[in-house]
């Protein structure tokens, strides 16, 4: 037995924290790997939000860059990104499609009218069957499409201003789609 | 004052097992065999929003709605257990199976705990036969010698 071998249990002990580190470092829920990206938007079928007579189908949204957003009036996080997407529809030609998820249509579309709509279309999801179409688990969640539908990127949880600016908007760039130089409105 | 503590422990304690029980859905079927298949499904998939519980045990309301797709699948669309499974994976990835496919991405989580318990196998393996080899050599007449004159001067 050399005085060496001493250290070994020491080195295992390392070993375990080193790897316990790095692999509980890992596991971060909420960014998952969506199964969805490169792959296709999946075809569905779901009333608008202002005319529930009128179904959007996948066909209607294809056509150009789009960013579909899962939101709800019960979720508070929803209004946090709420100031950001109206940021981006005003300042970029992205198609914003909203699918409003487990959600009453009038609170729906009071909190549109209350704090702004910033959607081009916006179809309700009364009972989460689309959500589980779109392998949504949650709100807010928000899908980047190109113009043929195949979904580019996918955040979990709401789009804030770092979003924007290291996920959507190069993405968004190499569409064709760059942010309208704007005066930036202060208050808010 | 002293009597009510004991009585409302009691009624925690009775009332307890229904906190505790599993969210119920009502779901018709049109055989027992879809019944089995449904319940065995739900019991397969993870939430994947919960921290780690199955859809059949979580009440989250993403589970639900798991629950009842899985359901739909089953007796509307008729999708045998496999097609289902696909159907998940495809919209949530392999963290809804709790059996991760043996694939080359994820050779390692399947094939470390192996390796690690070969290791161990081996490890065992020599120390053992370590033990068992006899400790020096046989003594001979000369050790011998040695001994009695130790033991002599006491």
């Amino acid at each position: 037995m050399s005085r060496l071998s001493l250290f070994v249990p020491l080195g295992v002990f390392v070993l375990i924290l080193v790897v316990g580190w790095f692999g509980f470092s890992l596991d971060d829920r909420r960014q998952m790997p969506s199964a969805l990206i490169d792959k296709p938007f999946p075809e569905f079928a779901a009333p608008s939000l202002y005319d529930q007579a009128r179904t959007v189908t996948r066909a209607d949204i294809l056509g150009r860059p789009t960013l579909v957003n899962v939101w709800a009036t019960w979720c508070t996080t929803c209004k946090a990104e709420h100031a950001e997407l109206m940021r981006i529809a005003e300042r970029t030609d992205v198609q914003l499609v909203g699918v409003n998820y487990k959600d009453d249509v009038a609170k729906a579309q009071r909190w549109l009218a209350d704090f702004g709509d910033p959607y081009d279309m916006v179809v309700v999801d009364p009972d989460g069957v689309l959500g589980v179409e779109l392998g949504v688990t949650g709100a807010p969640e928000t899908f980047l499409l190109d113009g043929e539908g195949k979904i580019l990127y996918k955040r979990v949880a709401d789009v804030n201003r770092r979003i924007w600016r290291d996920e959507l908007a190069p993405r968004l760039a190499r569409l064709g789609i760059v942010e309208k130089d704007l005066p930036e409105q202060g208050g808010r | 004052m002293t009597k009510t503590l004991p009585v409302l422990m009691l009624i925690v304690c009775t009332a307890a097992p229904a906190w505790g029980a599993t969210p119920v859905d009502v779901y018709r079927f049109d055989t027992p065999e879809q019944e089995t298949r449904y319940k065995a499904l739900i019991e397969e998939f993870r939430c994947p929003k919960c921290l780690n519980t199955n859809l059949a045990g979580s009440d989250a309301p993403i589970a639900q709605d798991m629950r009842r797709t899985v359901h739909d699948l089953v007796v509307g669309e008729g999708l045998s257990d496999q097609e289902v499974r696909d159907y998940l994976r495809e919209r949530y990835g392999d963290f809804v199976l709790y059996d991760p496919p043996f694939e080359p991405r994820t050779y390692a989580i399947w094939l470390v705990p192996i390796g690690l318990a070969l290791l161990g196998m081996v490890a065992i393996f020599l120390l053992v036969s370590r033990a068992r080899q006899p400790a020096g050599h046989p003594l001979d007449s000369a050790d011998r010698q040695r001994i009695e004159a130790l033991l002599q001067d006491d």
